[in-house]
Order: C-alpha cells, then structure tokens, then sequence
C-alpha cells in the first residue's frame, strides 16, 4: 500500500485542533450563564482528539495521549458522584449546590460555583465515552 | 439524615464504579463486591427497620421543594422492595464467581452488576416519574452490557431482540411522560396524583393510564406483551438469568402497582376490569410455556410470566386483601425467581445439558441440589407451610370477595399447572436411572448451594413467618389504598 502524503491535512489538523479544544474549554466553562456545558464541552473535545487520531493515526495518538478512556469514564463518573456526596458533609441533602464570588488575578470577580465540579464529572464522562465507542469500532480489524 | 434514602442507590453506584477500576485484579474484585453486598444489604435491614418504626424517609434533593426537585420516597413499600433486591444481590454475588469464567468477570460483570442494582433501588425508591424513566434505562443499559457478557451467537440473537423491544417500549414511555406533562404540567408522582384528582381522572387521563400500562407491561411480561422474554433470559449466564428474572419485570410490576394505585384510580371500572382479564390470560399463556418445553432453563423463565399474572389480578381487584396478596407475592416471587434460576442454571451446570430428556437419576449424585429444586417448586406452586401460599391466599380471598370467580378457579389451575411443569423437572430429571450422558464423576456443588440455600431460607421464614411479616405487608396495603397520605407527606400542605 503506498503511503499518502498527508501534509497538508496533518498542518491544518495541529491548528484546528487547538481552536477546537480552546472553543470547547469556553463552552465548558460557558454552561453555567449561556449556551454549553459539560456535555456538548465533552463532545467537542472528543472531536479533537478524534480528528488528531484520523490525521496521524492511533499509534501516534497513544503515544501522545497515553490514556485508558475507559478509566476516564469511571474518574467522571466519580467526579460527579463525589460533588453530590461533598453535600453531605455540610448537612446538606444530596446534590445541594453552592457558590461564591472571588477576585481572581486576571478575570476579576468570577462566580464559582460547586455545578461546575459536577459539570466537569460529566465532561471526563463524554470525553471516555465518545473516545470508547470510536477507539474500540477504529482498532477492530477482526 | 434525610440523606439516608439515597444511600440504597448511592452504594452500588459508588461500588460499580470502583469496580470499574479495579477490574484486571479479579480476586480483590470478587472479595470487594462480596464485602460491599453484605455491608450493604446490612445497611439496608437497618434502614428498612428505621422506615418501619419513625415513617417514610423522605429526601428532596439538591434542597428544592417537593413538586419543583426530585423527590426519594423511601417509605416502608419501596425500602421492602430494596431490601429484598439487595438478599437476591448476595446470593448473586456470591454464586458469580463459580458460574461466570475469569474472562467474563473481567469484561466488567461487577461494574454492570452493580449498575443494575443501582437502577432497580433508583426505580424503586424514586418520586417522580421523568426520574423512574431514568433509573429505567440505567437498570436496561446494565442489562444490556450482562446479557451479551459471553459473546455467544444465540447470545447476540436473543439480545438483538431484548434491546428493540426495550428502545421502543422506552420511547413510548417517553412519548407518555410528555403526553401527561402536556396535561397535568409536573412529573412529581405526587402533584400528578393530586391533579388528576381535581379533574377526576377525564377521558384522556384514562387514555394516558392505559398507555402507561403497556409501558410497564411490555417491563413486566404481561399478555399480550410477553413473547420477548423467555428466549433472552435464559441465554446469558445463569447468574445474569437469576438477576433478570428476580428483578426486572419486578420492577414493571412495581410500576404499574405505584401509578394504579397513586394516580390513576378514579375510573377502575375500566382500568382495573381490564387488568383482571389480562391478568387472566397471562397466567393461562404463561403457564402454557412452561408446559410446551424440554428445557429446564426455558420452564422456569416461562414460570416468571404466571406469576406477574397473579400480581396484576391482585392490582385489578383493588381491594386491601389483594393489594396485600400482590406485595407478599411480589417479595416473595423475587427471592424464589432468583433461587430457581441459580437452581436450574447449577442443574444445567452439573448435568452438562439443559434439555430434560437427556437427564436422569441425577439425586445419586446430587441429592442437596434435588431436594433445593423440590423445596423450591413447592414454595411456587404455593404449598402451605411456604411463603408461595400466603399470597395466593389473600389473592383468592380478594379475589372472592369481589366475586370474581373466573380469575380465582384460573389462579387455582395455574397453580396446579405451575406445580405439574416444576415438578416435572425433579420427577424426570432427578428420579430414575442414571443417565449415560452424566459426566461419571461428580462435580463439586457445594459453592453452588450456599447462595441457593440462603435464598430459600428467606423463602421458607417468609412462610413460615407469615405471622410476623403479614402486620407490615398489611398495613403497607393500607397505605397503597389511601393515595392521599403518599401525597401529603410530600407536598406537606
């Protein structure tokens, strides 16, 4: 088989990526006052990695991204599991949430709140989900 | 403290996910999931004695109001039903090991074992009805992943099958859930309850109910929506069979048994006549499966279907006696499906075949195993001393009081039929000479008869006890029959 050569596609993949994984970080962080979240974050980072993974194939990936997916399910999974339970330390009924405005360095006075926690539970739940499903339909050769 | 009625779910949640982590070391696997299910079905007796003595625990979580957050009811009906999923746990957890190979428990069975606990405690425990759609579908995702666990080709037909008639009965449990926010604008079971109330359950309400019910019966295996069932339970590994058969439809049964009793009950001449026929006819064709058949696995999957026929006739009689026979069956059924499948799955297991022709003088070798089989197929045909009888009991006793003789002269016969097809298994498969295809020498069955043995002693003390337990299961029926207590304790006007 004779090996194409992708240049142009690897080139424009190692900047799209990047765009993609900064415009997901700003939809993650976005849910809580506008449009976005932690699922619709997760898929979008999951659709990075997957173009990364169509332009220099998996082995490359698993080098650079040495990550069992599936144990990023259960580290979402737990996240968000944990954030619930934090609650009853407080007293608090299962899945009470909180926040708390603070004066960051560089953003000013942001609003913090315990949502995102369990946001960020559901994100690393998507992301191991997404890259599960292709990895595993991707690696089948059988 | 209100926090303690999430816990039954919170658990296995918890535990299936550590699970998940740790699944390439299968030993610590095994040992964490035995210490999480005792520790847990521990807890749960605990809790089930506190909801008995001080009333129902309820949590409203995140700290919103009842109709505007999701409600947990722990009251003494669902803390029953969680309790007795968690005793049929146990003795899963413990007979997994010796019925599933190294690779399939590494292929995640205790993550999804414990998923689908997690799912049926959340059916049960929940107040809301969006909510029950959810635990729903995490208790079917479980079931999913523990069905095709094995990789077999029957197993792949048989959960093709499973799957589809899942997706669509879930897609209409959807449509309806939006049908009756269309109407009532809540899905807090409460708020819908007393809502229906106020316009006295109008035509389209009656219409919505009904559409619920063939949700939960496609869940339940009620006629004329059985015909998916007996194949796919019986293909995956007896222990999987075991969880399917004592849980799931259960929790169908448990649905229909919430909503007809909570909701919609201001038009029983329609609804409830309606589940006195279908209740009927379940129980003819059920039993009817189980006599068409050689396979031993296949009679006790078809054995599932009769009984949820007798628990629908005790919800269409809608009398305190049958609502009290449906929950006494309903325990009881639970832990005795359970017991059977790991019987039969064992039987298949030692006799290297699951087709009753081929057996024979299996009590030579395996005299614990038959008299387990024996003592179980009395405590379904509903022999006196056992826990079988007590529900049919009230079930007939309701069912004559509302002179319903139909349904009571076809509840005995089942019963008898019932009897006949178990029955068969021990005369044909235990009695005789020893057969050829036997391996000549015996397997050891004594990892097989612990978790099977300590079901049926539930199953004998539910009878032998009835006594001590028919005060609570009474008083339960009581609570069942008068919707507006359900309500009041969680709207709290």
């Amino acid at each position: 088989m004779t090996r194409t050569n992708d240049i142009i596609l690897r080139t424009t993949t190692s900047l799209i990526a990047f765009i993609l994984i900064g415009f997901s970080v700003y939809l993650f962080f976005s849910g809580h006052n506008n449009p976005g979240g932690g699922f619709i974050g997760g898929l979008m980072t999951a659709a990075a990695i997957i173009l990364m993974n169509m332009a220099y194939g998996s082995e490359a990936m698993a080098k650079v991204l040495p990550v069992n997916f599936r144990f990023v399910v259960a580290l979402g999974l737990a996240i968000a599991v944990l954030t619930g339970v934090g609650s009853f330390v407080f007293g608090q009924p299962f899945l009470s949430q909180t926040y708390a405005y603070f004066q960051l360095p560089i953003l000013g006075k942001t609003e913090l709140a315990t949502a995102l926690l369990f946001d960020l539970g559901v994100y690393l739940t998507v992301i191991g989900v997404t890259m599960t499903i292709i990895l595993t339909i991707a690696d089948d050769r059988g | 403290m209100s926090n303690l009625a999430i816990l039954p779910i919170l658990i296995p949640f918890i535990a299936g996910i550590l699970l998940a982590f740790l699944n390439k070391h299968i030993p610590l696997v095994r040992s964490l999931a035995k210490i999480i299910t005792v520790a847990q079905l521990l807890f749960v007796s605990w809790l089930c004695y506190l909801v008995y003595q001080s009333g129902s625990i309820i949590l409203e979580t995140g700290a919103w109001k009842a109709p505007y957050g999701i409600i947990i009811v722990a009251d003494s009906l669902a803390m029953t039903l969680v309790l007795t999923t968690n005793i049929v746990a146990v003795a899963c957890v413990f007979f997994a090991p010796v019925s599933l190979t190294e690779k399939q428990e590494r292929f995640y069975f205790y993550p999804f074992f414990f998923l689908l606990i997690t799912g049926v405690s959340g059916a049960f425990l929940t107040g809301d009805l969006f909510n029950l759609f959810v635990f729903f579908e995490v208790l079917l995702m479980a079931s999913y992943g523990l069905i095709v666990l094995g990789n077999g080709k029957v197993q792949l037909r048989e959960s093709l099958k499973y799957v589809l008639i899942n997706v669509f009965s879930s897609m209409l449990f959807v449509t309806t859930i939006a049908f009756l926010y269309a109407i009532v604008g809540t899905v807090n079971m409460a708020q819908i309850a007393q809502r229906v109330q106020e316009v006295d359950q109008a035509g389209i309400l009656t219409v919505i109910g009904i559409l619920f019910f063939f949700v939960f019966a496609t869940k339940a295996a009620i006629f004329p929506l059985y015909y998916w069932l007996p194949n796919p339970y019986i293909v995956p590994n007896p222990v999987v069979s075991a969880l399917f058969g004592a849980l799931l439809t259960k929790v169908g049964i448990y649905a229909i048994l919430r909503t007809f009793t909570l909701i919609f009950v201001h038009d029983p001449n329609l609804t409830h006549t309606l589940f006195i026929y279908l209740a009927a006819l379940t129980m003819i064709f059920g039993v009817i499966g189980a006599l068409s058949t050689h396979n031993i696995k296949l009679i006790v999957a078809y054995n599932i279907i009769p009984a949820v026929g007798f628990m629908l006739m005790g919800i269409g009689l809608f009398t305190e006696t049958s609502i009290s026979g449906t929950l006494y069956y309903l325990v009881h059924d639970m832990i005795i499906k359970g017991s059977l499948f790991l019987i039969v799955g064992a039987i298949a297991y030692v006799a290297g075949t699951s087709d009753l022709r081929k057996m024979g003088g299996l009590i030579h070798h395996y005299p614990v195993l038959g008299w387990m089989l024996f003592i179980a197929s009395l405590v379904l045909a509903g022999i006196p001393p056992f826990s079988g009888f007590i529900g049919k009991l009230l079930l007939l006793q309701g069912g004559v009081a509302q002179e319903e003789l139909l349904i009571v002269i076809t509840g005995l016969i089942t019963s008898l039929l019932i009897l006949f097809s178990m029955i068969r298994i021990f005369v044909k498969g235990f009695w005789g000479e020893k057969s050829d295809v036997l391996p000549t020498k015996p397997v050891k069955t004594a990892p097989f008869t612990w978790p099977i043995a300590f079901l049926l002693t539930f199953s004998v003390l539910l009878g032998l006890g009835a006594e001590w337990v028919y005060p609570s299961v009474q008083s339960m029926a009581e609570y069942l029959m008068n919707p507006d207590l359900y309500i009041e304790s969680i709207l709290k006007e």
